[in-house]
């Protein structure tokens, strides 16, 4: 058994490669070995003391917000509440303010969770994770780093560094929104986040959508082009049916399947208006599920 | 977990004094306050990372003690309950809970504590809504939470 603390991400790779899994908040790692869900690993190289991964600022083609950035900083962050609201949405709905104090994005990504809250999001951005290895670094889309509830492409030495994610563009808006039965602590039962960017008359120029919770992993929702050219109204009605239709849940405790298939129609409804809201100028504050009374009551 | 496990050797900071701690990796820092440094203010109520009846401050914010390593606080500054009193004299919140009739069984009281002297921390004129979600991490089934919220809120007007 062994504890290091990295304190470069060279260290935490070469750990890794040693068989060490990472740790930084542990909301997930810790949480689950203490249900007995899998054990605490052997190894563990503790890898939040590195300070080069919890910045927000330019990237490659855009911004790059580093792997340990918590929920908490994504929720009040000025440049992502402005720009990459959905992403602020979601992080503001995760736990409670202890979970995101340190729960960061990058184990939020790396649980791989098909119920995850900040997925949806990023995959609306077209976000990709920047991973490095032993061999260096490489760009991953996120729709080929997960791979199935809990699993992603990602070698076992590999360490999420950062997401990218492209620059928005001007008259755009976003928006995450879920289906919770309490307001703290709880995991979606269903989720949609929408991205949306407004023709000058007002009607929707392009689109995307995806899906939490609904499928073995965070999906984009296909056929979005079908938005376009719509008004406010129409548009959220088609993204309801395109989300309906395409999801593919399970029954659990939670929810029964055909629940989370209606459920995530309205919500993904609910994410196109916001996000139309948001293009248009209309100021609606971060959580969206908060400001429009949406969730439990 | 290996049973040859050998014990972590580190400082933890604990309400400004350092103490001395040899413990498993996978110990959490709940156990490490109540059994090592000996203080039992900070109390386990789910062990689930639910409840909150274990929060205390890292670096000054409020984290689930039961569900974080407490080999992973090296380094940082741990704060419970017992370093809010000041003195002989109770904090004001503890006295407002008291006085606001905000403590019944009083298991959920410290982590309440812990939670809403955070949120004041950083925001010294909450709403009524930001203490709720201050507060949202901390269960309590005795009051009811209305005459914690109103404690909190006096807290914050005094």
């Amino acid at each position: 058994m062994s504890f290091t603390i990295a304190a470069t991400v060279e260290e935490a790779v070469e750990a890794m490669a040693n068989g060490a899994r990472p740790i930084a908040g542990g909301t997930d790692l810790v949480v689950g070995a203490r249900h007995g869900k899998s054990a605490l690993p052997d190894d563990l190289v503790a890898i939040d003391r590195l300070a080069e991964l919890a910045e927000i600022g330019p990237g490659p083609g855009g911004h790059r917000v580093g792997a340990l950035v918590t929920h908490a900083q994504l929720m009040i962050d000025p440049f992502i509440v402005e720009n990459y609201t959905a992403l602020a949405d979601a992080a503001a709905l995760v736990g409670s303010p202890s979970t995101r104090n340190v729960g960061t994005l990058g184990g939020n990504v790396m649980n791989a969770s098909p119920a995850m809250d900040t997925g949806a999001p990023l995959l609306v951005f077209g976000a990709t994770a920047r991973v490095a290895g032993p061999g260096g670094e490489r760009t991953v889309p996120l729709d080929e780093l997960w791979t199935g509830p809990g699993t992603t492409s990602a070698a076992a030495n590999e360490l999420l560094i950062a997401l990218n994610l492209p620059m928005p563009s001007d008259r755009c808006g976003s928006a995450y929104v879920r289906l919770e039965y309490r307001r703290a602590m709880e995991i979606a039962v269903v989720g949609a986040a929408a991205g949306v960017t407004l023709a000058e008359d007002g009607t929707v120029a392009s689109a995307s959508v995806a899906l939490s919770a609904v499928a073995p992993t965070i999906v984009a929702v296909a056929g979005t082009d079908a938005l376009n050219g719509l008004a406010l109204a129409d548009a959220a009605a088609t993204a309801a049916e395109l989300a309906s239709d395409q999801a593919s849940p399970i029954s659990d405790l939670r929810a029964s399947d055909s629940y989370r298939r209606h459920c995530v129609g309205v919500m993904a409804k609910r994410a196109v208006d916001a996000a139309c809201r948001r293009a248009a100028g209309e100021s609606i504050s971060v959580p969206v599920n908060r400001a429009l009374g949406i969730g439990a009551a | 977990m290996s049973e040859s496990a050998t014990p972590q050797n580190f400082d933890l900071e604990v309400n400004g004094i350092s103490y001395p701690i040899s413990a498993d990796q996978g110990k959490n820092l709940l156990s490490v306050i109540r059994e090592d440094v000996g203080l039992t203010g900070t109390k386990e109520g789910c062990d689930d990372c639910e409840c909150g009846a274990c929060m205390v401050l890292l670096d000054g914010q409020p984290v689930n003690s039961c569900s974080y390593l407490a080999v992973q606080a090296q380094g940082r500054t741990v704060t419970t309950i017992e370093g809010v009193m000041q003195g002989e004299e109770m904090h004001a919140l503890q006295r407002n809970l008291l006085d606001e009739g905000g403590v019944q069984c009083g298991f959920c009281t410290p982590g309440m504590i812990m939670s809403a002297h955070a949120l004041l921390d950083r925001n010294s004129n909450p709403t009524p809504e930001d203490v709720k979600i201050g507060l949202s991490g901390n269960l309590c089934r005795c009051t009811g939470y209305a005459k914690i919220l109103a404690a909190v809120e006096k807290t914050a007007a005094e």
